[in-house]
């Protein structure tokens, strides 16, 4: 895949204007106000954006005020790929019919997790099927945070949540996190990555390879949440570059199927050693905190087990086997 | 009547009257979902853009609820977009009509009226388009394939209309009017495209004072369908409402603005009467039932029975005040259901039409009758039994049950009737 390489230097994109503008109401620390910056700096021109039901949707748009500097819809909780189809269709027919100016206009759509993993699944899985032209991006904070902290089906194991609490009878989430990017993949898509805020210039770039593809792209963004994941506000940026180090949260593309890992992971698979415990993410955060009892502290073996289980499949996917 | 315009006569079933009258109104973008009894209409809209036949971006979505995100999703970057749903497909969209009419976006949709699950159903009733009666969707339900035809392209030109911009359902009855093979006129490509035009869009003020078309527009960035809190959701919904009370007006001059290009009318486009005037008992109803209860109000004319009729046409916005007029002096009433409303105190057209008539000191005896649920054939006879029954009212000046059922097996027995 060729692109336009764009210039993505600190300074190009603080020069930027923003297209997610400050003012919005997210909590100190939210890693998704973060990335929908990045995301917006992205872009090629003209950008149309659609947003699921979410934290980012009611922080950023409470009426009579916005945070959006491009034109910008919500419908539903479960709509953003159906969304993202209609705006796409409509542009390219009112373009045809000559009612609207004959130029590129790029469509984003933007949903958590559980607009993405659970609710709108559906809705996504269509678009890209029938291959509508437009960027996916999953803003991940692994739960329904909207709401206050419920579990969903990007809730990783182990995880206390609202609806998923850790009791002395149950320690948590007692399921794992849904391969949701490979799932993507298995759609037979031009385009599907994973990302992380930490690494922003890899993250911008992804964005702005998949503005770019023609036809459908996913990308999925790691996002810390420090209400719901009980975790220091300042800490964020750095959980993200955690999540890449222990291999919880690696870094890959997938460009027509054929699976590349990210120079952040590729580090890591190239020098083992570099590869950080699982417990090195999970000790600074609240909602792992009943793991490090002796009641639950073997679940801690386990997430590590996992970890190097998928990992190793990734490595294989990658055409990589683990170095010694 | 005289038709101001040359037509053609064309064999179509309800179903193909609107794919063909989608077709003629050049529509932007078709994104559905098929169910029976609707399924015809996206197949034959199929084979016009497998043919060539239209300039239409036709997206075939994985859900009704998809198809109507969609939908909503084009109209609100300024496409004309329709849709066509009926049942179950209905009732997945639910939250969508909600948030089509909230957004304003003027989506139209056909509704082949269906019955609801369970026992799962296919055949015609109204119960589908009933359930979304206080979704802030325009709701008109013809009697023919000719009016199907006719409602569809009124349908564009009231939705679209910048006083209303609210989504529009034109229902037809299940298989009774989808499925069935009737003679329509139909008007020339042009005339059509003279009459619905291009969609308009209304204006807003931007924050900073400049007036701009309302769409999705990179030239001017809006932000659409926002979190609105208790300090303005309110005003939303009251300007919703607002809209849909200007609707009767619009929808009244369009459809006169239609009846002078086709020479056809069906009352004022909200209602319609038929031998009411003089009437000392009338049947109020919706849909194609009232074909057959204008066959009965003929034969009972000829014996000299002062029997009317009173179809119900526009059933949102509810035209409650023209439907006062014209019952006005009508001794007995009975309206018909064509879905249950489980719990209430009859069904929807009767709550509503009883509610128009409580302010008129002539308090007329009226009655509710539940018919056709699943498909269930209302023959004539069954008209003229509800005509002896008001009959029975207006002489013994006493109404026994209010709320009746016709043509269903009652008791234990459960035999036919």
């Amino acid at each position: 895949m060729s692109f336009s390489e764009g210039k993505f230097t600190a300074k190009d994109i603080a020069e930027k204007p923003e297209l997610f503008m400050s003012g919005h109401r997210a909590c100190a620390g939210c890693a998704p106000a973060t990335v929908l910056r990045l995301i917006m700096k992205a872009t090629r021109g003209p950008t149309i954006v659609t947003n699921a039901t979410g934290c980012m949707e009611v922080s950023a748009t409470i009426y009579p005020y916005t945070s959006w500097a491009v034109p910008w819809l919500h419908t539903a909780f479960e709509t953003a790929g159906a969304n993202a189809a209609g705006i796409e269709t409509a542009l390219k027919i009112l373009r045809k019919k000559g009612r609207i100016k004959d130029e590129q206009v790029d469509v984003i759509a933007l949903a958590g997790d559980g607009g993405t993993y659970d609710i709108g699944i559906q809705a996504l899985s269509g678009a890209v099927e029938r291959g509508h032209d437009f960027l996916y991006v999953l803003y991940d904070n692994e739960a329904y945070m909207n709401t206050g902290i419920q579990r969903s089906g990007g809730t990783p194991y182990g995880a206390s949540t609202t609806t998923s609490q850790a009791g002395t009878a149950v320690p948590g989430k007692l399921e794992n996190k849904k391969p949701i990017a490979e799932i993507m993949v298995a759609h037979d898509m031009p385009y599907v990555a994973t990302a992380s805020p930490y690494y922003w210039k890899d993250l911008i770039m992804k964005a702005r390879k998949g503005i770019e593809v023609n036809g459908p792209a996913f990308l999925h963004v790691f996002a810390p949440c420090p209400r719901g994941w009980r975790s220091d506000q300042a800490k964020s940026i750095e959980l993200t570059k955690l999540a890449v180090e222990t291999c919880i949260f690696p870094l890959w593309e997938a460009v027509n199927g054929e699976y590349q890992l990210s120079i952040p992971s590729k580090v890591i698979a190239l020098a083992p050693q570099k590869k950080k415990s699982v417990r090195e993410y999970l000790e600074g955060q609240g909602r792992f905190r009943h793991l490090f009892t002796p009641k639950y502290e073997k679940m801690l073996d386990e997430i590590q087990r996992f970890t190097d289980e998928k990992w190793k499949r990734l490595l294989k996917r990658c055409g990589m086997t683990l170095a010694a | 009547m005289k038709s101001v315009v040359k037509q053609e006569i064309m064999g179509l079933n309800g179903d193909e009257a609107v794919a063909f009258a989608a077709k003629q109104a050049d529509v932007d973008v078709v994104a559905a979902y098929p169910i029976t009894p609707q399924t015809i209409i996206v197949e034959k809209f199929s084979e016009y853009v497998a043919n060539g036949e239209v300039n239409t971006e036709f997206v075939c979505t994985e859900s009704e609820h998809s198809a109507m995100a969609a939908c909503l999703a084009a109209a609100a970057v300024g496409a004309r977009t329709f849709t066509a749903s009926a049942s179950a497909g209905l009732a997945l969209m639910h939250e969508m009509l909600f948030v089509t009419s909230g957004c304003r976006a003027p989506v139209i949709m056909a509704i082949a009226n269906r019955a609801l699950s369970a026992p799962l159903n296919i055949h015609g009733d109204h119960s589908d388009a009933m359930a979304q009666r206080d979704s802030g969707w325009i709701q008109i339900y013809a009697e023919n394939a000719q009016e199907v035809y006719d409602s569809m392209f009124q349908a564009f030109r009231i939705g679209e209309h910048l006083d209303v911009q609210l989504p529009v359902m034109v229902g037809l009855d299940g298989f009774t009017l989808s499925h069935t093979l009737e003679n329509v006129q139909v008007l020339g490509d042009n005339v059509v495209k003279r009459f619905v035009g291009t969609r308009q869009l209304p204006t807003v003020l931007t924050h900073d004072g400049r007036t701009v078309p309302y769409k999705l527009d990179p030239a001017n960035p809006m932000t659409m369908g926002p979190v609105a809190m208790p300090n303005y959701y309110f005003e939303f919904k009251r300007q919703q409402e607002e809209a849909m009370r200007n609707a009767l007006r619009i929808i009244t001059q369009v459809h006169e603005e239609y009846g002078k290009l086709s020479g056809r009318y069906y009352g004022n486009g909200l209602i319609e009467e038929y031998q009411i005037d003089d009437a000392e008992i009338a049947i109020v109803c919706i849909g194609s039932t009232a074909g057959t209860v204008k066959t009965v109000v003929d034969e009972l004319r000829l014996n000299g029975v002062k029997a009317g009729l009173l179809r119900i046409r526009t059933f949102r916005p509810f035209p409650a005040e023209d439907i006062a007029k014209a019952l006005a002096k009508v001794k007995a009433i009975a309206v018909m259901d064509r879905s249950m409303s489980f719990g209430g105190n009859g069904g929807a057209v009767y709550q509503e039409t009883r509610h128009a008539l409580y302010d008129f000191s002539t308090h007329p005896s009226i009655v509710n009758y539940i018919y056709g649920l699943g498909g269930r054939d209302t023959s004539p006879r069954q008209i003229r039994k509800v005509f002896e029954d008001l009959q029975k009212i207006v002489q013994t000046k006493r109404v026994e049950e209010k709320i009746r059922y016709i043509g269903i097996r009652e008791g234990q027995g459960g035999k036919d009737e």
